[in-house]
Parts: structure tokens; sequence; C-alpha cells
């Protein structure tokens, strides 16, 4: 099922992120995903997320697709060039893999294999206009398709509460106009500057998932808020992980927090995307808390 | 050695429009090699189009010294254009850029790579020698080298208080590109159609 379809339908759409294993066995994984994940839309794969070397994105959503979940195939353009990209594309489309998330990808720098060479022959924008065009039968060399041409839900990301917000609603333009369908947002911890970036991205009417990512602990935000792009973890929240060590270590704090960021974020977008880093076990209770259960 | 090698006819005069513009040629480098004749053409029509404020040909303008100098004397003709079009290599137009900040400066040459001395770079700027010019949909600041990605449709989400995700000494080469169109009133160029990568250069080279 493309997500689009739900979208569509005018649900709220949930989905969460799941990460391959460094290494093949993936029975583990696959479990927790079938036991949390199986109530909601769809399910995302990562790709080499980090720049940490994983287990594939498109085998893995194969294998979640086997099981009867939807997956969304995310692909970055750090480790391919565009003839291996529209490769994979159509790979995805003879596994019936209809969703997709297109990202520019992490540098290799920041990952474990910091001697990569970073390919970046594509970015976001081109990744979503080369697929655009093999659903018109053609790839980027100019070449016509074989047979009946793939169909996708093309998904992007944008990141709402990045301190160059303007730019960012300037690229997530360039998505629109490049043919993406949805988008999903990098994690948010202060709901009144989504909103007002809701404000300005409703123009392009294109269906927006927040991002949730649960905060573990006082650590992970200090962390995030030195290192991660586009995220900044008021210091009063990390005062309430602060207040009860054993409530936050069992993960109740972290989950009542973003139960409340979805609630006070869902009037203003369509749907909650949920990177539990781990905490998958966690999506329902959060789910629950939030409303959407 | 480079090439620098004028962008099509049609391009170069759409960057000018029905604006004025002054014309910068640079001819430092023995290393680079310069079409004269067909610049010196092209202006010339440009000027009988009565859309030329003033020329120079002048030599190393990546040398911001030698630039200010060099422009002392023109600096109404500077003021009465536009548009300042530059036929130099990638560098002399980002430090042509990086002088006049609040005006459209505009490559009017691609430069491509050949083996041997590159002539003279100062290590403020690059150009990565890409054959395909970006800089007049970036405001002069080239995404090839500004950007740790070399992005050309825009910023990636890796940027942290204007700092890249790959070197926290490093601004956000797109920070840049996106503060200098606003500065020259031409955001509207951050909406261009998507671009697209050619590595395809060797043959255009040899056309």
């Amino acid at each position: 099922m493309k997500i689009t379809e739900a979208f569509e339908r005018g649900e709220f759409v949930v989905t969460a992120e799941v990460g391959p294993p460094k290494g093949f066995h993936i029975e583990h994984m696959l479990e927790e995903a079938k036991t949390y994940l199986s109530g909601i839309t769809a399910v995302n794969v990562t790709d080499n997320q980090s720049s940490v070397m994983r287990l594939g994105s498109l085998a893995t959503c194969k294998a979640l697709k086997d099981e009867g979940l939807t997956p969304i195939f995310q692909m970055t353009c750090r480790d391919r060039n565009r003839i291996a990209l529209e490769s994979d594309l159509l790979s995805a489309a003879m596994f019936g893999i209809e969703n997709l998330l297109l990202l520019t990808g992490d540098h290799t720098k920041l990952g474990d294999h910091p001697q990569a060479k970073p390919v970046f022959d594509l970015d976001s924008v081109s990744l979503i206009h080369a697929v655009k065009q093999l659903e018109a039968g053609v790839d980027l060399g100019g070449n016509e398709l074989v047979g009946e041409p793939p169909k996708f839900a093309k998904g992007a990301v944008v990141s709402p509460c990045s301190d160059s917000v303007d730019a960012q609603l300037a690229k997530m333009e360039r998505k629109v106009a490049a043919g993406c369908d949805y988008f999903q947002t990098q994690a948010v911890y202060e709901p009144e500057k989504f909103i007002q970036f809701m404000e300005k991205a409703k123009q392009f009417g294109k269906p927006v998932q927040l991002g949730i990512v649960i905060p573990k602990s006082v650590g992970m935000c200090r962390y995030m808020n030195a290192n991660v792009a586009g995220i900044h973890i008021p210091e009063e929240m990390i005062d309430e992980l602060k207040a009860d060590k054993e409530k936050t270590k069992a993960g109740i704090t972290g989950v009542e927090i973003a139960a409340r960021i979805i609630r006070e974020c869902k009037p203003y977008c369509q749907g909650v995307h949920i990177m539990a880093m781990g905490w998958e076990s966690k999506v329902p209770s959060l789910l629950e808390q939030a409303g959407l259960a | 050695m480079l090439i620098t090698d004028l962008k099509a006819k049609e391009t170069i005069v759409s960057l000018v429009g029905d604006k004025k513009a002054f014309i910068i040629n640079c001819q430092g480098c023995k290393e680079v090699h310069f079409p004269e004749k067909e610049a010196a053409e092209l202006q010339k029509e440009l000027a009988a189009d009565g859309k030329v404020t003033g020329i120079i040909t002048t030599d190393y303008i990546c040398n911001t010294e030698n630039l200010e100098l060099r422009l002392q004397k023109h600096m109404s003709e500077i003021e009465a254009a536009d548009v300042i079009l530059v036929f130099s290599c990638g560098v002399g137009v980002q430090t042509v850029a990086e002088r006049f900040e609040d005006k459209k400066v505009c490559a009017a040459c691609d430069t491509y790579p050949l083996p041997g001395f590159q002539g003279v770079t100062p290590l403020e700027y690059d150009c990565d020698q890409c054959g395909e010019c970006y800089l007049n949909l970036t405001g002069g600041i080239c995404p090839i080298t500004a950007c740790s990605k070399s992005l050309v449709n825009g910023q990636c989400g890796g940027s942290k208080n204007g700092k890249c995700e790959v070197d926290s000494n490093m601004e956000c080469g797109w920070e840049r590109i996106y503060r200098r169109l606003e500065q020259i009133g031409r955001l509207d160029l951050i909406k261009c159609p998507t671009q697209l990568r050619n590595f395809a250069t060797d043959a255009e080279v040899s056309k």
C-alpha cells in the first residue's frame, strides 16, 4: 500500500523507523517490528544511518514486507551514484515496495568508515527528480525503460526547528517542485516552532508527519543539543528527565514528553513519524498516551 | 592549465537582460586559456545595444588588493551598472562577488581543468573547475567548493548553528548562499529547476 493513499483518506498517518543491524541476522528486529509496529501504517527502514555500515535498507524492506508490514525504503545519495540508485529503485519496484523516503544523507566523515568516498552524485532533490523520471518510463540518461514504469509514494525530509528555517523551507519547495508527495520531519521538541513552521509549509499542500524521537536520558538530550542538526531540546524538558531518575530510566518520562509534543502538534500536521532508536517497545504506549491508539 | 570557456551566448545575454552591465575581463594567469576574441566580439555586441557601462581588461582579479586598485577609476561605471559580468575562472568571479556584496555578479565563463600548472589561486576561494559554473545561481558563492557535499539544489539538513556537519569551523555554504541571494534580492534563484551535475565534461572540453 502507498502511504499517500492513507493521507488521501484523511487518516492521521503513523509511521515508525527501524534500523537494520550490523550483521545479517534480523530475526530479533523482525520480531520486534511485528510485535510493536504492526498496527501502524508503515515502517521506515534507514539506509546506513549516520553513515554507519549495516544491513541494507532494500533487503530489510523486503523482509518486513514478507512479514506483512508496509515498508518505506529510505535511500540516501551518499553511497551510490545515479546508476546504482536508479537500479535499486527498479529492484524495489520488483519487490513490490511502493514507499520511498529520499534523502541526501549524512557525510561519510560522520560514520564508522570516515575513509570512504562520499558520492553525492545526486542529492535529495535530484533523487526525487530521478524517481519522477523513472515513473515516466525514462531514466536519467534519457533511456526508455522496458515495460510498465514503477510507481512510488515519494517522501522527503525537512527540518522545522532548524536555525536556518527559511533555507529549509526553500529546499522543501524545491522538493515539492521536483515531485515529492509527503514529508517526514526531523525530531521536534519545540511545538511552537513546529507550529510556526507549518503555518509557512502548508502553502505547499503536501502532508507533513511530525518527527518524534523519545528522549531517553539527560545525556542523550545534551548530546543531541550539541551535535544533532535541527534539534534543540529546551532546558525545562531536560529538567523533567532529571526529576525522577528511575522514571526516566524506565522510559516513562520520555514517553510522557513525546506524547505531549504529539498532542500539541497534531492539529497542525497530517501524521507522526516515530524514530524509536531501539525503544520500539515503547511505541504502543506512546501512541496510546498521544490518543492515537 | 585551465580553460575558461564562454557560456552560451544566449545565457550571457540573458544574464544582462534589459539591464546594464559592467564587464571585467581577467587575463592574468598564463596557464589559463582565455577566449579573448570571442569575448571581445560578444562584449562589442552588448555595448552596441547600450547595455554596457564600462569594460576593463586586467589581470589577477583574484588578488583582492590588485582588484581594488584596478577598479578604482571605474567605480562610477560600476555604480551605474545593475550587473557585473566577469569573464574569468571561477576564482575571479567569487572574488568580485565578495567585493560587491550588494551587486549581482555573474560568471560569463565555465572553467575546465587541463593537466599542468593551475595558475595563481589564493586559498580563500576555490574553483573546482567543474566546467558547469553554478555561480550565477548562487550569488557568486560556489556550491561545489563551499559545500562539503557539493550539493547543487540547496542545503542539506546537516548544518548546526550555521556550521557544516563535517567541520564545525566551516560555515554552511548554502546558508552563505541563501544570505547572499537575500542581500542581492535574488531569492527567486533558490527556486530554480532541479540541477543535475554533469561529470561528462571531457566531451565538452573537446567540443
